[in-house]
């Protein structure tokens, strides 16, 4: 390959896919169109932010973490905190919660750099669970079991006050997930990301081409820390209310899950995957609330043994004749 | 201001539906249908359904709907299930909550669509402050666990250990069992507190047993209560002597006919037994039995069935009205009886006033009870009654 | 002090038998398999359902369950699992969790959701007093069966032929398949076993565990702490990691009960910083 075919070859993921500009008008459009969803299109924005950090952690760097909800329910609680201690400014609460979590990220890097998949998922496992307990532990502080009560949170820009509708609260979160999907796209894309890339698929090989392996982890491992920071204080932020249940361990599964059924490893992977899980748990939970359990476990399996390609290709050839016909 | 625009909407979009008389009655029913809790979302369901059948549909010309919605135990889900059943469904009141998490995140949804939110099952005695729309159905926990401490120092005991699950419920349980305690002159020797995710209660008994208490008082969800007290007989503590005392959440109706012998004498203070001696009672039992597949009746259905029947009985007062704030001051002084015996519902605290039975588990027809021996009639929530 | 200790060991062999079949699936077909606790839920309801609806005797009911839960597995090795051995990680973990999911489901529908008691006989509720140490029955009983179901396992795994076929396939299933053995067949009756074991695990734990639908997910994170934890090759790592792990759990939570919660974890932590292919993985590692 000539330089310059190499060169091309490394920018072409740069470009935006017509797909890509699909994508983003289809979620403009259930904006738009499904004003009752709202706080559905919500949830889902940040369940997708969610997974879109948990991508660059497992999908960009290759590091399986089943305890990622440490850094969403860091957020979380911290933007809960300061709306609690007055500073109701939600972007403002945003920077700080992403911050926080950044430097939970930061601090606890140091232990995933080692090991095997099997390691890390459970030293990842272990760190959420111990800011499980110690959310428990310090009721006065997190409001222990009972939750996290009294929050208040201003007007988005001084002027989108929170309706009940979920209307500001849907725009406000889609808005906040597209500029970081683009800061996570740029990235990845940038020397930056391709390094880290390297280090996933061949770490020797990137140590003999001169990749600082350590820092580059430790620097993906924190930025994706702040992003699920983000996502928990949104989910704070918007439902004005933070309980444990945002550090569970349940919260980890469900990001994870979320990003495997969207595929890892090309950003879009968690926001399709939240964008179908979400709306088959509320159709299938609407259908059964009491079995629903069942069909998702159904659907999770036949994804896996049928083969992904086969359940999405059908939709995605019907979807590509569509186009065409146009 | 963009609030207000939507709610001024809103408003008049419900107007016209207002002026039409058979609209129906709908109650979103939202309770942990899957996940670790599930089975308390079941019972409540059951209740409901079962005082649906028994007292019919319809209420003041209206139809009663349920609208039944899962929310997993996840307060996030509940407060958007619940938001979503205001906007889209237009539900006039909310019922269920088997969590204090899960009841507190609805509570400013309740207070901003001004629809009564009854509390069937969370026992913790804050719930009610959040919303002046928020009422309770079911109990909470300083009632049990003081009756249960008064109990105690009658009959003699002067060293207890207190053992409770480590969250807030148990923090209340521990807090107004031993306060009372002490203050009548007990000692507690020490105060354990059980991880929520604890696989095995070997270390904390042992503990127990080491101190040699008269007497352990303990409050560990309903479901693990068994397990917890099994464990405590097959550590030959009831033989060296330990009394066992806890709130009824332990010796639920619910499990404790499968829980074996190791359970007789075992001394609860509760709001409710299968085995309370009333006509009204019997039918609730049996009906449940039917309805549920041949389940005995525990306390969380019979608080769901109480707060059914406080709608039902709400919507008679109000005429038919469905406004939630006409729904609210009905629901006020509230006083009927419950199959475990007359309640009623504070109007100054809009909460629940329960009697609360001392019961032993003794063996009835071969199956094991929680049979009543001491009756304290209309209990008020002490953590209220303070100036 | 040696009543802890008995605890704490009773406690840790109940983890090992519950988790080795995990270790196995994991070391030897290299398979995430989430749904572990599944096999060891169906091994409890079986014991249940035996033992309180039709009258069988506790110790008879055990190898049943057993049993059980080991065709269940093979059942499921035969026509899912086998499609999914060459995915990806994560799509074994996607693919395990549905059946979580599934089985809870089941349970769920079938059972119904409130916690299962076992009635157990009367000479297992007993306490006996040993002189220096005081224990109960039903603890002891769990030392010494699955005691021997390790000493046992480890002597096939050494000893026999089975083993030292399952030993090749597991080292380079390649070579292994040139050589005659028949790989495929000795995985599934692997993972049979594995699953049977759970099975029991689930059977002998419903008394001090305790036993609802949501058990697999409950319990998944200890299953996958002790494999972890040991290294998840051979039997002694899992089973050493299990018995320290039941014990400091126990003695930890008896001496602190202040920090109980934490130390399991900053345990497993500190363990995997320190040896992060597990306390005693094979010094060449994967």
């Amino acid at each position: 390959m000539t330089y310059e075919g190499a060169r091309q070859a490394l920018a072409a993921p740069r470009r935006w896919q017509t797909m890509e500009f699909d994508f983003w008008l289809a979620i403009l459009a259930a904006y738009a169109l499904l004003p009752e969803r709202s706080l559905l299109l919500n949830e889902t924005a940040i369940l997708g932010l969610f997974a879109l950090s948990l991508d660059l952690v497992l999908g960009i760097a290759g590091i399986v973490s089943l305890g990622h909800a440490a850094f969403f329910g860091l957020g979380a609680y911290t933007a809960g905190l300061i709306g609690k201690l007055g500073l109701t400014e939600p972007i403002l609460g945003l920077l700080i919660a992403g911050l926080a979590a950044g430097a939970l990220g930061f601090a606890t890097s140091f232990l995933v750099l080692r090991g095997s998949d099997l390691t890390r998922l459970m030293v990842t496992l272990s760190v959420s669970l111990v800011m499980l307990e110690l959310a428990n532990r310090l009721t006065t502080l997190t409001g222990g079991a009972d939750g996290l009560q009294g929050i208040v949170i201003g007007a988005v820009l001084g002027t989108f006050e929170f309706d009940m509708f979920g209307r500001v609260a849907a725009a406000y979160s889609l808005i906040i997930l597209f500029l970081l999907f683009l800061l996570a796209r740029w990235l990845v894309n940038a020397p930056f990301g391709l390094a880290v890339q390297a280090i996933a698929s061949n770490p020797l090989r990137s140590a003999a081409i001169g990749i600082p392996i350590t820092r580059r982890l430790i620097a993906i491992y924190s930025i994706a820390a702040a992003i699920a920071g983000i996502a928990g204080a949104l989910l704070a932020q918007t439902t004005q209310f933070v309980s444990l249940d945002v550090l569970a361990f349940h919260r980890s599964a469900e990001v994870m899950l979320v990003l495997v059924i969207g595929g890892t490893g090309y950003l879009y992977g968690g926001l399709v995957g939240a964008v179908l899980f979400k709306l088959l748990q509320d159709q299938l939970s609407d259908l059964t609330p009491q079995y629903w359990q069942f069909w998702l476990g159904l659907i999770f399996v036949a994804l896996v043994v049928i083969g992904r390609e086969r359940v999405f290709g059908f939709p995605q050839a019907v979807w590509r004749r569509i186009r065409g016909g146009v | 201001m963009n609030r207000r625009i939507l709610f001024a909407a809103a408003a008049l979009a419900a107007l016209p539906l207002a002026a039409h008389a058979a609209e129906p009655f709908r109650i979103g029913l939202l309770v942990p249908m899957t996940g670790p809790f599930q089975s308390t979302g079941r019972a409540i369901n059951d209740a409901v359904k079962l005082y649906i059948k028994q007292h019919g549909d319809t209420v003041a010309g209206h139809k009663v709907e349920i609208l039944l919605r899962d929310d997993a135990g996840v307060p996030d889900n509940t407060k958007r299930l619940a938001t979503e059943l205001v906007v889209r469904d237009h539900v006039n009141a909310f019922a269920g909550f088997g969590l204090t998490p899960l009841a507190l995140a609805t509570a400013p949804v309740a207070t901003q669509a001004k629809i009564p939110e009854i509390v069937m099952v969370a026992a913790t005695s804050s719930i009610v402050n959040a919303s002046p729309y928020i009422f309770r159905s079911g109990q909470v926990l300083p009632q049990p666990a003081t009756i249960a401490a008064d109990w105690a120092l009658k009959h003699g005991i002067k060293k207890i250990v207190s053992v409770v699950s480590d969250y807030g419920p148990g923090y209340d349980a521990e807090k107004w069992f031993n306060d009372r305690f002490t203050a009548g002159g007990g000692t507690v020797v020490a105060a354990l507190r059980v991880p929520l995710a604890n696989p095995d209660f070997a270390p904390f008994l042992q503990r127990v047993k080491d101190a040699a208490p008269d007497a352990m008082y303990a409050f560990v969800p309903a479901g693990v209560g068994g397990i917890f007290a099994k464990q405590f007989v097959e550590r030959g503590m009831d033989k060296s002597g330990i009394r066992f005392i806890a709130t009824g959440d332990v010796t639920d109706d619910d499990n404790l006919g499968d829980m074996g012998d190791a359970m007789l004498g075992v001394v609860t203070a509760g709001p409710y037994s299968a085995a309370h001696p009333s006509a009204l009672n019997k039918s609730f039992v049996d009906g449940y039995r039917e309805i549920s597949g041949g389940h005995r009746a525990g306390f969380v259905a019979a608080f769901a069935y109480d707060g059914i029947e406080m709608l039902y009985r709400a919507l008679e007062k109000t005429k038919g009205n469905m406004d939630g704030t006409a729904l609210a001051e009905a629901l006020k002084g509230l006083s009927f009886e419950s199959p475990r015996g007359q309640i009623s519902i504070d109007p100054e605290t809009r909460e629940i006033i329960t009697p609360i039975y001392i019961r032993e588990v003794k063996k009835v027809d071969g199956a094991l009870y929680n049979v009543e021996a001491e009756t304290f009639a209309a209990v008020k929530d002490p953590a209220k009654a303070k100036p | 002090m040696l009543t802890i200790l008995v605890d704490g060991l009773a406690y840790g062999m109940l983890l090992f038998v519950l988790a080795c079949g995990l270790s196995v699936t994991l070391g030897v077909m290299n398979f995430i398999n989430l749904a572990h606790g599944a096999f060891a839920m169906a091994g409890g309801y079986v014991a249940v359902v035996l033992v309180n609806g039709y009258g069988v005797p506790f110790l008879l009911a055990l190898p049943l369950a057993a049993l059980a839960a080991g065709l269940l597995g093979i059942a499921l090795e035969q026509t899912l699992y086998v499609h999914v051995y060459r995915r990806t990680h994560l799509d074994q973990v996607l693919f395990s969790i549905g059946l979580v999911f599934i089985a809870m489901a089941v349970v769920d529908y079938t059972q119904g959701s409130q916690q299962q008691f076992l009635n157990l006989p009367a000479f297992l509720k007993v306490r006996l007093d040993l002189g220096v140490v005081s224990v109960g029955a039903y603890r002891l009983l769990i030392i010494v069966v699955c005691g021997a179901l390790a000493l046992a396992l480890q002597a096939i795994l050494a000893r026999t032929r089975f083993g030292a076929r399952l030993r090749a396939s597991v080292d380079d299933p390649i070579a292994a398949r040139g050589l005659g053995i028949n790989v495929n067949a000795i995985f599934a009756i692997t993972f049979g076993v594995g699953s049977a074991l759970a099975g029991l695990g689930g059977a002998l734990g419903a008394e001090i565990l305790g036993l609802d639908p949501s058990f697999p997910l409950k319990f998944m994170v200890y299953f996958l702490i002790v494999v972890t934890a040991g290294g998840a090759a051979g039997m002694t790592g899992p089973f050493l990691a299990a018995i320290l792990l039941g014990v400091a759990d126990v003695a930890g939570k008896y001496y602190f009960p202040s920090i109980g919660a934490f130390i399991i974890y900053t345990l497993v932590i500190a363990l995997l910083v320190w040896r992060p292919n597990g306390l005693f993985a094979a010094a060449s590692g994967r």
